[in-house]
């Protein structure tokens, strides 16, 4: 039996206790349906009630109006939804696994470590955001191709999408596991956790907000350094195509940019996974 | 009395001490908050953007929308209580919560001066911070508060601090009926964000919605605080609006008082 294949049964058998685990507790399970859900909503009426009562699009001349922003959120949510469901109540428990030592047991079983820890737990409540997001993308996405000169979505189109929205997840999931990691040399973390939401707060806007004497340094940042901004950005420009992008010249080639940042983040969270472990000291055994 | 304070004083000190423990984790926590208002401001500077120089949104200015964003912030630093409903309910969930009904120390005093020492060490650490990013943003104040409008604003900041406790000190007390209030708690914490107002100024809301956030306490966590700065509220309306607020306090601690008294009756001291 090929290694491949034992690890993808290993996760069918994690994905498959999570759901007996949640099953356990049905009232529970559909009560967080249900919030993640509200959650959504409420999100959506502060756009739907406030800010496009008041403007066409957000920023001057960035094509992002109604529709295109709302394919933009939906984008989010199908992104931080995979994130949510599948990474991140393992790597909230990072932390503590190593400040009472219980990441012995982990370390103790003949498979990769990383795999174990980063997919343990899966938030099935969480996969609710991929429903709402769903059903606004393709609302989003009737609107669009029938606007004034319409979005063209083709098949290639459809494939990118995915295909960058994987992207997206992997650097999420990078800084989230690298970050959950350095708390074997800080002890506690919680802020650094912290860090994770706020920083990847940056990549729920349009990246065209960022401009001016601030704004361009930081859009630098988060694009080139902390490559947060293009998660969602590149994924719902291929979609949603706001017409004015059409003659950015960054725009042709930031996704070429976005899959090679996505390798290099997977990479080099796994180097800071491992370099961190090295360092692990069993704190309470 | 004098134990009493002594007591008290024990616990503040005590707590205090704990919180700064995790210096390092805890200044860089401080500085990350910051990180969120930036891309809110950002956000509605495109939207200003889009609508012209000098535009008002339902009577709002670039300049106060900035500043009302900022003072939010204050708002929240006073009136957010991270952690404390589920505290509470996790330890009556895990019996820990004998501990208070073994020994001569109510609940209720013990985690207010502890989260008030939390605070305390909070803007210890703050300060620095909040006086930079209100200095760098010192063009944004257009409009300063006189001497009754900021001893209003202190209060409401007070209050808020009050009302934040003691109203999830409520939620952490239907522990005793459910033992697992994670879901209750989401949900509060869902409404508190959108409808405390620090994501966006809540009379923006059309109607009936803007109607009935009005009627909610979960304002007076942030939206009332920052009107009363910016001298939105004035006269009769900011009296109203205190003495509202004060009767809030006043249902909530009530509430917590009669939850916990009813509570310890029902509980029956799971865990070792």
């Amino acid at each position: 039996m090929s290694p491949r294949l034992n690890y993808f049964r290993i996760f069918l058998t994690f994905a498959r206790n999570s759901i007996v685990r949640d099953m356990t507790f049905r009232a529970n399970f559909l009560i967080d349906c249900l919030s993640t859900i509200t959650w959504s909503l409420m999100d959506l009426g502060f756009y739907i009630l406030v800010v496009f009562r008041q403007t066409s699009q957000i920023g001057k001349d960035t094509g992002w109006g109604e529709w295109e922003f709302y394919t933009f959120l939906a984008t989010t949510k199908l992104i931080n939804g995979l994130v949510q469901a599948f990474f991140m109540p393992n790597c909230e428990e990072v932390s503590e696994l190593i400040r009472t030592g219980n990441l012995d047991f982990a370390l103790l079983k003949p498979i990769d470590t990383q795999f174990l820890i980063s997919l343990r737990k899966i938030d099935w409540p969480a996969l609710s955001h991929i429903g709402v997001g769903s059903i606004l993308l393709s609302i989003s996405v009737w609107h669009i191709t029938h606007r004034e000169d319409p979005a063209q979505i083709t098949l290639l189109t459809g494939v990118l999408y995915l295909f960058y929205i994987l992207c997206g997840v992997a650097i999420l999931y990078s800084l989230m596991i690298s970050l959950a990691a350095t708390s074997i040399w800080l002890g506690r973390n919680e802020s650094l956790y912290d860090f994770w939401f706020y920083i990847t707060n940056f990549s729920r806007y349009p990246m065209e907000i960022y401009s001016g004497r601030i704004g361009s340094p930081l859009r630098g940042v988060c694009t080139y350094i902390i490559p947060v901004l293009v998660v969602v950005n590149v994924p719902a420009r291929i979609l949603a195509q706001p017409l004015l992008l059409r003659s950015d010249s960054e725009a042709k080639w930031l996704p070429l940019f976005t899959a090679v940042a996505a390798l290099v983040c997977l990479a080099l969270s796994r180097w800071v996974f491992y370099t961190a472990l090295r360092s692990y000291r069993s704190a309470s055994s | 009395m004098l134990p009493r304070l002594t007591t008290w004083w024990t616990i503040l000190r005590i707590s205090l001490q704990e919180r700064l423990v995790y210096r390092g984790d805890f200044a860089l926590g401080t500085l990350m908050r910051f990180l969120p208002i930036v891309t809110q401001i950002f956000l509605w500077y495109a939207i200003f953007a889009n609508l012209g120089t000098g535009v008002r949104i339902t009577g709002y200015t670039y300049e106060e929308l900035v500043v009302y964003l900022l003072l939010t912030m204050v708002a929240r630093a006073f009136s957010s209580m991270p952690g404390l409903a589920s505290t509470i309910a996790r330890q009556i969930r895990s019996g820990d919560i004998k501990k208070y009904l073994t020994q001569p120390v109510d609940l209720l005093g013990f985690m207010f001066l502890s989260r008030l020492a939390h605070k305390l060490a909070y803007y210890i650490v703050a300060i620095g911070p909040f006086a930079l990013v209100f200095f760098l943003c010192r063009n944004y104040f257009t409009h300063l508060p006189d001497a009754p409008q900021a001893a209003a604003f202190a209060a409401s900041l007070v209050l808020s601090f009050l009302l934040g406790f003691y109203l999830e000190a409520c939620i952490g007390m239907v522990g005793f009926w459910f033992l697992e209030v994670t879901s209750l708690l989401f949900v509060y914490m869902l409404f508190s964000f959108f409808l405390s107002g620090h994501m966006f100024p809540l009379d923006m809301l059309p109607q009936p919605f803007g109607e009935i956030v009005q009627y909610t306490p979960l304002q007076y966590l942030a939206f009332f605080p920052a009107q009363v700065f910016l001298g939105k509220i004035e006269g009769w309306a900011l009296v109203r609006g205190l003495l509202v607020e004060v009767a809030w306090v006043t249902f909530f601690i009530v509430l917590s008082r009669i939850l916990f008294h009813r509570g310890l009756k029902r509980y029956s001291g799971y865990g070792g």
